[in-house]
């Protein structure tokens, strides 16, 4: 029976997206995990892979043309098969939802655009939905191997229909054939391994602190707090690096110092989600990229463990590929905190509006030189203002001065970026 | 400890209650003259008089309706079932008076009740009196689902349903009556809704109640250490509610779990467990849980059928070695 190729959600925003390009034709061979065709969504452009192989029977969404998520794009199938003229009831997302991408049999196509964007339902194409070898595995085994980092392909099953069991994942942990462990399945630089959020019941305080807000500042509660940092010693460091062909920025070291901040007081790294709080346990700073038509933030990720020059590279490959709409999403979403960085427009300081669900960031304004009296005497030194924007549901009023009153230590003796 | 009978702990049970809450009486089919058909109330009628202890006509819906009225009007009824075989016949009076009182009336009624009496194959009684009924009042809101497999779980919670203020069924096993175990003497209580780890064990977890926990579930543990698997047998106690927990924390443990009831698969209480575990305990999980229980027919009167209908010892180890995949 052939299979609907169904619009997967490519970013946890999406709700649509559309087709660029197929870079398969009708009647072209399809092996799982080929390339099917490009696909524009809210953010970037990404591509669309095969999820089962065998000859691609029909595009239903030509290039140009927009499908919601969960929408039949597409078929597979064998050569010569009759494509159903409904959607397949095995293809069709388990949500009740309109399947409204029904593939209408001859007036092509471009009907698909016409389709309200509205439903997203959950893409079921994107498990395995009739593979010809399907890896059985009990839940337990599945869990075993994910956490000892064990490929479950490497592993032989000994229950029914080849299931892999428990006792087959204890096997392969004691054997120490190195080729079953997981080739690090995503790359990222971060040392150790990155720790889950957890769950934070609300106190009755916190609550009634949240719902009052909430109704005095509907949406997102911000207030802000501004405070003015030396960064002297920060351009000293600069220069310094400079000397030895590092090429660092201020907003380099301002991201790296705004994660060891963050490390030291994990009340700015939570977020509000309704009924409780969520405490994040990996510090990624969201660095704002102003691009074409708008702006976007990619994420640094453990930005509070690595070094300056790896954040400094990253930043830059990162806002490269976001000017050029090319990030994935897992590049541009989550996040502890986000700094957004207006100085090089000569702006003196501003408020920025918080970038949901992080609750805070950080507005900064441009380095310059300003008369301050230091033991009583007027004296030069180059002084920037940072805003911190943050959501009052989380963050109280204390808390994000002394996260500020640390941020300005860092900045100002820049050898503590070191420790 | 004495050693008593299932049936005497339940006697004690009940002449503790009466004794210690003068609301508390028995009623039901040959409960006093006779001593009960099964004689759990023996001797209550000299100790107690005519006026607690009360003879009651054939007539389950009447006296079980009588009691009802009683539990409203402030008294604590327990009211003996012949068999549960026989409260089908009284099943408007629980399941629409007595389980939804307190509800329709907005709290303002309660019915203190206990319904008891033997349920389960009896041995060769043939199927309208071999029935394990616990799955049908489970099922409604309202009830408590009691199940007890042993002496002194029967006393503790005989003691604890007569304390509780909402209507409670208790369902004895009818061929547990003369089985002796060691009883603690006076205020044991043993709570509603905890299970009771009565094997420990770490390959596979056997979860059951009542009769088949001594019958079945119990010598097949015997039988699988034999084999070198070591089951751990977890009693529920309570079928409703029942011990969410305990059950977690054992699959947890064994990563493998295998139920055995006496009544029939369809629709029956171990589906129930099945259900909470799959959801619940999805990720411990090593095997399907497996479930073993009475065959989908009425129950034959030919002794050799009965046995075939019935679990077994040997149909639980046979199940073990499935989620063992051996």
């Amino acid at each position: 029976m052939p299979i609907a190729i169904q619009l997967p959600a490519l970013s946890p925003t999406m709700s649509e997206g559309r087709i660029t390009k197929w870079l398969k034709k009708e009647g072209d061979k399809v092996n799982s995990g080929d390339g099917l065709a490009e696909c524009e969504t809210d953010k970037s452009n990404l591509e669309i892979e095969a999820t089962d192989g065998g000859t691609l029977l029909k595009i239903v969404v030509p290039a140009g043309s927009t499908s919601p998520v969960g929408g039949v794009i597409g078929w597979i199938g064998k050569p010569g098969e009759a494509i159903p003229e409904a959607p397949a009831p095995a293809a069709a997302p388990a949500a009740p939802a309109p399947v409204a991408a029904a593939p209408k049999p001859a007036p092509a196509a471009p009907a698909a655009s016409a389709v309200p964007p509205k439903p997203a339902p959950k893409p079921v194409a994107a498990a395995p939905v009739a593979g010809e070898e399907r890896l059985r595995v009990s839940p337990l085994a599945r869990k075993m191997a994910e956490t000892q980092g064990i490929d479950l392909a490497s592993v032989p099953g000994s229950g029914p229909n080849g299931r892999i069991v428990k006792r087959d994942v204890e096997e392969a942990m004691a054997s120490p054939a190195p080729a079953a462990k997981k080739s690090a399945p995503i790359v990222r630089a971060a040392p150790g391994v990155r720790q889950a959020p957890q769950d934070i019941a609300l106190t009755s305080m916190r609550k009634v602190i949240a719902q009052r807000l909430g109704e005095v500042k509907p949406g997102v509660p911000h207030f802000y707090l501004t405070i003015e940092v030396e960064m002297d010693q920060a351009l000293k460091l600069r220069e310094e690096a400079k000397a030895q062909d590092l090429k660092i920025s201020v907003n380099d070291v301002l991201v790296k110092a705004t994660a060891m901040a963050v490390r030291k007081f994990p009340r700015i790294n939570q977020f509000f989600a309704g009924d409780r709080i969520v405490q994040l346990n990996t510090v990624d700073v969201g660095v704002a990229v102003a691009i074409e038509d708008g702006l976007i933030t990619p994420i640094i990720k453990d930005a509070d463990v690595k070094g300056l020059a790896e954040i400094a590279q990253e930043v830059r490959e990162l806002a490269d590929r976001a000017k050029k709409k090319a990030l994935k999403p897992e590049e541009y979403t989550g996040g502890s905190i986000t700094v957004s960085n207006l100085g090089m427009f000569g702006i003196d300081s501003f408020i920025a509006v918080i970038n949901p669900p992080q609750a805070a960031i950080l507005a900064v304004g441009k380095v310059e030189p300003k008369v301050v009296v230091r033991n009583d005497a007027m004296v030069i030194r180059q002084m920037m203002s940072v805003t911190l924007s943050g959501d009052h549901r989380v963050i109280d009023g204390a808390v994000g001065a002394q996260y500020l009153q640390e941020l300005r230590s860092l900045l100002e003796h820049p050898l503590r970026l070191l420790f | 400890m004495a050693e008593l009978a299932y049936r005497e702990a339940l006697n004690q049970a009940l002449a503790e209650e009466m004794e210690r809450d003068p609301r508390v009486f028995l009623m039901g089919e040959e409960v006093a003259r006779y001593d009960g058909a099964y004689k759990v109330s023996k001797g209550l009628l000299d100790k107690f008089g005519s006026a607690r202890v009360v003879d009651a006509p054939i007539s389950e819906l009447g006296f079980g309706g009588l009691g009802v009225g009683a539990a409203m009007g402030g008294l604590r009824p327990v009211i003996e079932m012949m068999t549960w075989n026989f409260a089908i016949l009284a099943m408007d009076q629980i399941v629409n008076s007595a389980a939804k009182l307190r509800h329709m009336s907005g709290g303002q009624l309660r019915c203190p009740i206990v319904f008891r009496g033997p349920n389960g194959a009896g041995g060769r009684l043939s199927s309208q009196h071999s029935q394990a009924l616990e799955a049908n009042y489970a099922h409604f809101p309202g009830l408590k689902v009691i199940a007890p497999g042993t002496p002194a779980d029967a006393k503790g919670l005989l003691k604890s349903a007569i304390r509780d203020d909402n209507p409670v069924i208790f369902m004895e096993g009818e061929l547990l009556y003369g089985v002796k175990g060691e009883v603690p003497e006076g205020e044991h209580l043993v709570p509603i809704g905890k299970a009771d780890l009565k094997r420990e064990g770490s390959d596979v977890t056997l979860i059951t109640w009542s009769r088949m926990l001594t019958a079945v579930v119990l010598p097949a543990a015997e039988l699988l250490a034999a084999e070198g698997i070591n089951a751990e047998v977890l009693d529920l106690r309570t079928i409703k509610p029942f011990d969410a927990e305990a059950v977690a924390a054992s699959v947890a443990k064994t990563n493998r779990v295998v139920i055995v009831e006496e009544g029939w698969g369809y629709a029956g209480f171990g589906a129930h467990i099945a259900d909470f575990i799959s959801r619940e305990c999805f990720d411990d999980l090593d095997a399907p849980v497996t479930r073993v229980h009475g065959l989908d027919v009425n129950m034959a009167y030919a002794e050799n059928l009965e046995r075939l209908i019935l679990p077994s010892a040997a149909r639980v180890v046979e199940a073990v070695h499935q989620v063992l995949y051996r």
